[in-house]
């Protein structure tokens, strides 16, 4: 019997021949990462260990990103804190302000996760790394906490979901993030509890390395414990110029045991929108044309990356942004920013009338930079629109790409692309 | 061994998040009693004044879904909960419920069956579930050995610290 993705992975970092769903293993870890919320409790709980140092100070990643730059004092306390230990223990991959990003936009960017790599990250979105075949995924600060000390962790291996995308799609508006929502759709918020979900096909072949980590990215909120993508050219091509270390590439045996394979023809598929309060509560964006809005948000470590902002201003440049409307873009990292800058794409966001924000993760989890008040209706290219994510308990989330975030800052409310390109 | 515990029920429904558990604008603190303090507040505006130390907290399906802030649990255990049914977890509440030593448990005809304000007599260490206010006993899911003696350890640090004493 041939294994997947995830097993493969798992047993190699497990140093096993084979291991199977079910299965618990202690897998040595390439990357262990945190930021400026899930780190100072993940260092507090390192102190109670009884060790000096961490396990290899190259394979700690920490960083300042929700709630930085700093948004009151007690936030500032907290990257302070993790700046303080990442000084103590002489860590290499300490980012400040300025220099970073969006964790999981920054990462892969930098180089710093790579195909076959086991990496746990105390942030849910760190499945993101499986969009370039690394197995990643989220833990709490405990975990972490020991993670930095051992530099390994217990796994359960996971079933896999195979999902088989295929077409193209004739609506050149539909994305990565279509993808993903209505597989979210598909299968609810708990689908793949526990389990890791795979993503082939034509569709995902198709897909630029940016487009497969939005997807990847969202696999968590179908409760997944990783989001997978077998690793192609494309992959090696955005690799190789940024690793600095080798790198190992897994691909599912044919004859891999799935839990379940799922086929999804894209063909015919409309840019989706996922409303409040869940993300699985998607619907096509023709549903949405009667909801208003007041912010639009454009950014995150789902959509901040260059080709979302492209995609965005694309729309956006020469029109203006609806008077009733706040449009806040945030590109994931300082590269991107640049990048953005450099094409003129920021310059086209300002004159239409958005905001234009350092990276951050801010509003996504209504940290800052972009909070709803009572009532008020965002449409938004995060991935999360529960209850008060983004501000009042009593605000809306609607969860988009970047085209259908950008049209509907111009329309005023929930629109697709065609109506105003 | 795991205490048993009496108390009363406090009864969520399915989904219930890790932001309705602790909003994000309380992550710039990490003391417990601060998370405590804010604990599903949107959900039960009186819980901080009205929880008995010991009181169960009983969900539906996916409980603690969301973000990875170990926040979430060390709330509901700092505001006082003994422990938590539901009829599943999302996985990585679930680990860091384990982590920091709060007993949960899933069982999913209880967590359907159990109503707000019930009172419960639980042996989290044997799943075991006694609904006093109806006479109906429940048996949740058993916990693998090693995550039972994480448990009874007092959470994944001390047992993690424990290894590395022997080690040393």
């Amino acid at each position: 019997m041939g294994m997947t993705m995830a097993e493969k992975i798992l047993a190699d970092h497990a140093g096993l021949k084979t291991t199977k769903a079910g299965e618990i293993v202690n897998a040595k870890l390439d990357l262990v990462l945190a930021n400026d919320i899930t780190g100072p409790l993940a260092v507090k709980e390192f102190r109670k260990l009884g060790i000096e140092k961490v396990f290899d100070k190259e394979k700690i990643v920490l960083i300042p990103d929700h709630f930085a730059p700093a948004k009151d004092i007690p936030s500032a306390q907290q990257c302070l804190e993790i700046k303080e230990f990442s000084r103590e223990q002489e860590l290499t991959h300490y980012y400040e302000v300025g220099r970073n990003g969006i964790e999981h936009c920054f990462l892969p960017e930098q180089g710093l996760v790579l195909p076959g790599d086991v990496v746990i990250g105390a942030d849910s979105h760190t499945c993101t790394y499986g969009g370039l075949g690394a197995f990643s995924t989220g833990v709490g600060s405990t975990d972490l906490a020991v993670g930095m000390a051992m530099g390994e962790i217990w796994f359960r291996v996971p079933e896999t979901l195979k999902f088989i995308l295929k077409g193209r799609p004739k609506n050149k508006w539909v994305s990565g993030k279509d993808y993903i929502l209505e597989v979210i759709g598909l299968i609810g918020v708990d689908g793949a509890q526990y389990k890791a979900m795979e993503f082939t096909g034509q569709a995902i072949d198709e897909l630029s390395v940016d487009g497969r980590l939005t997807m990847t990215n969202m696999a968590i909120e179908a409760g997944a414990k990783a989001g997978l993508i077998a690793p192609d050219q494309k992959t090696i091509d955005y690799v190789k110029k940024r690793a600095k270390r080798p790198w190992k590439e897994f691909i599912s045996d044919k004859d891999a045991r799935y839990a379940d394979i799922i086929e999804i023809d894209v063909t015919d598929m409309q840019p989706q929108v996922a409303f409040p309060h869940l993300p699985s509560n998607v619907k096509p964006v023709a549903e949405g044309k009667n909801v208003k809005i007041d912010q639009v948000v454009i950014g995150s470590c789902t959509n901040g990356r260059i080709e979302d902002l492209r995609i965005a201003a694309e729309i956006i440049k020469g029109r203006t942004i609806h008077p009733d409307v706040r449009a806040i873009v945030i590109p994931g990292t300082r590269e991107i920013y640049l990048q953005a800058l450099q094409e003129g794409i920021v310059e086209d966001f300002i004159e239409a009338g958005a905001v234009v924000s350092t990276p951050t993760c801010g509003p996504c989890l209504g940290g800052y930079m972009g909070i709803l008040a009572e009532g008020e209706r965002a449409v938004s290219t995060t991935n999360r629109n529960f209850v008060g994510r983004m501000g009042h308990p009593k605000s809306e989330v609607y969860l988009s790409n970047p085209a259908v975030a950008s049209a509907s800052a111009i329309l005023g409310r929930i629109g697709s692309p065609e109506e105003v390109v | 061994m795991l205490q048993t515990l009496q108390g009363k029920a406090w009864k969520a429904g399915n989904d219930i998040d890790t932001d309705v558990i602790i909003a994000a604008r309380y992550l710039n603190d990490s003391d417990p009693k601060h998370l405590a303090a804010h604990c599903l507040e949107d959900l039960f505006p009186n819980l901080a004044k009205q929880i008995a130390a010991g009181d169960i907290l009983v969900a539906g399906r996916n409980f603690g879904c969301g973000s990875s802030r170990e926040h979430a649990p060390i709330a509901i255990k700092h505001a006082g909960f003994g422990c938590v049914i539901a009829e599943s977890y999302a996985r990585i509440f679930y680990r860091n419920a384990i982590n920091i030593g709060l007993p949960i448990i899933v069982a999913p005809e209880a967590a359907r069956e159990i109503k707000e304000d019930d009172i419960l007599e639980v042996d989290p260490g044997k799943g075991k579930i006694n609904n006093k206010t109806t006479g109906k006993t429940y048996t949740g899911e058993t916990l693998p050995p090693f995550i039972l003696d994480i448990l009874e350890t007092g959470g994944l640090i001390p047992y993690t610290a424990e290894k590395v004493k022997k080690r040393a």
